[in-house]
């Protein structure tokens, strides 16, 4: 093996490994949406957050991956369906040949490209299922799912990294605070939208009826898990074991998480009267999502910047979306597009290449206002096409009835805890010669 | 035959546990509950939104004894389970017409 052999091997094992990484983020996302909701839709909560992964896979494998990084337009990708077409990968630049030359930038194999995005995609899948849990239909969320991931996400993803509009302008967008995070909220938005609150959520006057968490503990654990899945989701996005850069991404996304959960957590005894434990769970979450953008273009103490600055986001965000009636039961909006948004501008303000405070102008700053606008009036007006198509057939909300028994029994004719009243086998054991202690 | 039923504070249950078995009390069973009396609830918020909670945790412990164990009993869980607080509980104690024995098919004060 040469030295060349030796880096492509390298770096397809980071790619790879880091991917494995970002997958494990949907059991972070599992556990603490189903944490933070109630025991009686706990079933169906992981079920969502289980098959949209499945879903993901065969829908970007299909169509995504072609629409996103396929060679075609400013707009679209036109090339790649099911991973067809030409590709010399690892062949890198002017070496290579092939229909994604969006991604001849990093010299690893068209299978681990595709594996390492893929992930993404069903990250930005799976941020939708919090905003609209407890009261969505299990069919309607996965035909949503696999629209999104086949069609709307890689149109979005096309123009960032697609070698399409917004990428040939200059927009910035390291690991996809807008490509995954804001994408999945725009369309977390429009579910949300149309399909309701919670029945009782909202009261006469505007009374807020909170709905409290049933499990902090699996809350808690999901958060860890999407915080270290998140050190695969930011250095992986340098595609090569480039360890300068992984090493500045690594430690600007844990400063970035530490930073949005210690202010999260000071606004939220300030203001809410104690630290409520699921905004300092949100505010890491948020720092991270912030951070996302910048990550590889940012020094330490701007990441920390970004990442206090996304935890007093997310508290007043959450506030500011119950005061709206948009009812997210996991704070998916608040975490993911308000600070998706936010990660992006960002990059324009702090980019030590063309940032504003880096004497680089408003430029950058102008390019990520355009994006951010382009990709959100895209991705809403698109997601809400879906929603309503959605609606006005299968529909979209349980009945009432359900909704109040709990989606688990309604959906999936099962409960999460069983215990008292569950069928046990003793008739098979009461007449037998077991000796029972 | 009586029954005595307990509802006290949940972390005074192993010492009453204790002083009911001490007074010639051989099983019980206990219940998770919630519940209030005169004790007043708490304030909670959950993300941003206040909310009373007025049922409380408490434990409910149910022992089925002889009638001359019955006033022990209640003296037992009375030293145990008593703070001096609001929410300390109370007891109940009712007449049982028939106790039965599963096992044996015993019935009467012979199933105690």
């Amino acid at each position: 093996m040469d030295l060349a052999q030796a880096k492509v091997a390298l770096d397809t094992l980071w790619v790879v490994v880091t991917a494995c990484l970002v997958f494990f983020m949907n059991a972070g996302f599992a556990t603490l949406e189903t944490g933070l909701c109630q025991s009686k839709n706990a079933v169906n909560i992981l079920a969502k957050n289980f098959i949209v992964f499945a879903v993901a896979s065969i829908a970007f494998w299909a169509v995504g991956f072609g629409l996103m990084f396929g060679d075609g337009n400013p707009f679209v990708g036109w090339n790649g369906w099911f991973l067809g077409g030409t590709d010399n990968s690892p062949a890198t630049a002017d070496a290579y040949q092939g229909v994604f030359t969006a991604l001849n930038w990093t010299g690893v194999p068209l299978l681990a490209k595709f594996f390492f995005q893929l992930v993404f995609a069903g990250t930005a899948a799976t941020i939708v299922s919090g905003a609209v849990a407890e009261r969505i239909k299990f069919l309607s969320f996965i035909v949503f799912s696999f629209v999104l991931v086949a069609f709307i996400y890689p149109v979005g993803g096309h123009w960032a990294w697609g070698g399409g509009f917004l990428g040939t302008a200059g927009f910035k967008d390291f690991a996809g605070s807008t490509v995954v995070h804001s994408i999945g909220g725009w369309a977390a938005l429009a579910g949300v939208a149309i399909l309701g609150p919670r029945i009782g959520k909202y009261g006469k006057d505007g009374k807020i009826n909170p709905i409290p968490a049933h499990n902090m503990g699996l809350a808690t654990l999901g958060t860890f898990i999407l915080w270290l899945g998140w050190f695969g989701f930011n250095p992986g996005s340098t595609m090569a074991a480039d360890v300068n850069a992984i090493a500045l991404v690594a430690l600007n996304t844990n400063m970035a998480a530490a930073a949005g959960c210690l202010a999260a957590t000071a606004v939220a005894w300030v203001v809410l009267g104690k630290p409520d434990l699921s905004m300092i769970l949100n505010g890491t979450l948020a720092g991270l999502v912030a951070i996302t953008a910048g990550c590889a273009f940012v020094t330490v103490p701007a990441s920390i910047t970004i990442g206090v600055i996304g935890g007093v986001l997310v508290v007043f965000a959450v506030l500011t979306f119950d005061k709206l009636k948009l009812d997210d039961p996991v704070g998916a909006l608040s975490v993911h597009l308000v600070n998706g948004v936010w990660g992006t501008l960002a990059v324009g303000l702090f980019a030590t290449d063309g940032g504003l405070f880096y004497g680089g102008g408003a430029t950058l700053l102008l390019t990520q206002i355009k994006g951010v606008l382009a990709v959100g009036a895209f991705t809403l007006v698109a997601s809400a096409v879906i929603w309503y198509a959605l609606k006005a057939t299968i529909g979209i909300r349980v009945s009432p009835e359900e909704e109040r028994d709990g989606l688990d029994v309604g959906e999936h004719g099962m409960q999460a805890y069983t215990g008292l009243g569950s069928p046990s086998p003793s008739s098979a054991l009461s007449m037998s010669s077991v000796s029972v202690t | 035959m009586k029954k005595v039923e307990a509802i006290v504070r949940p972390h005074v249950m192993e010492a009453v546990k204790t002083a009911l078995q001490e007074v010639g009390v051989v099983g019980m069973t206990v219940t998770e509950v919630k519940g209030f009396g005169r004790q007043k609830g708490h304030t909670e918020t959950y993300r941003g939104s206040e909310y009373k909670v007025e049922f409380l945790p408490k434990v409910k412990i149910e022992v089925a004894l002889p009638d001359d164990l019955a006033d022990k009993a209640v003296e037992a869980v009375l030293k145990t389970a008593a703070t001096g607080k609001f929410g300390d509980g109370k007891v109940f104690v009712s007449s049982l017409s028939e106790v039965v024995r599963i096992r044996t098919g015993e019935r009467g004060e012979a199933a105690l």
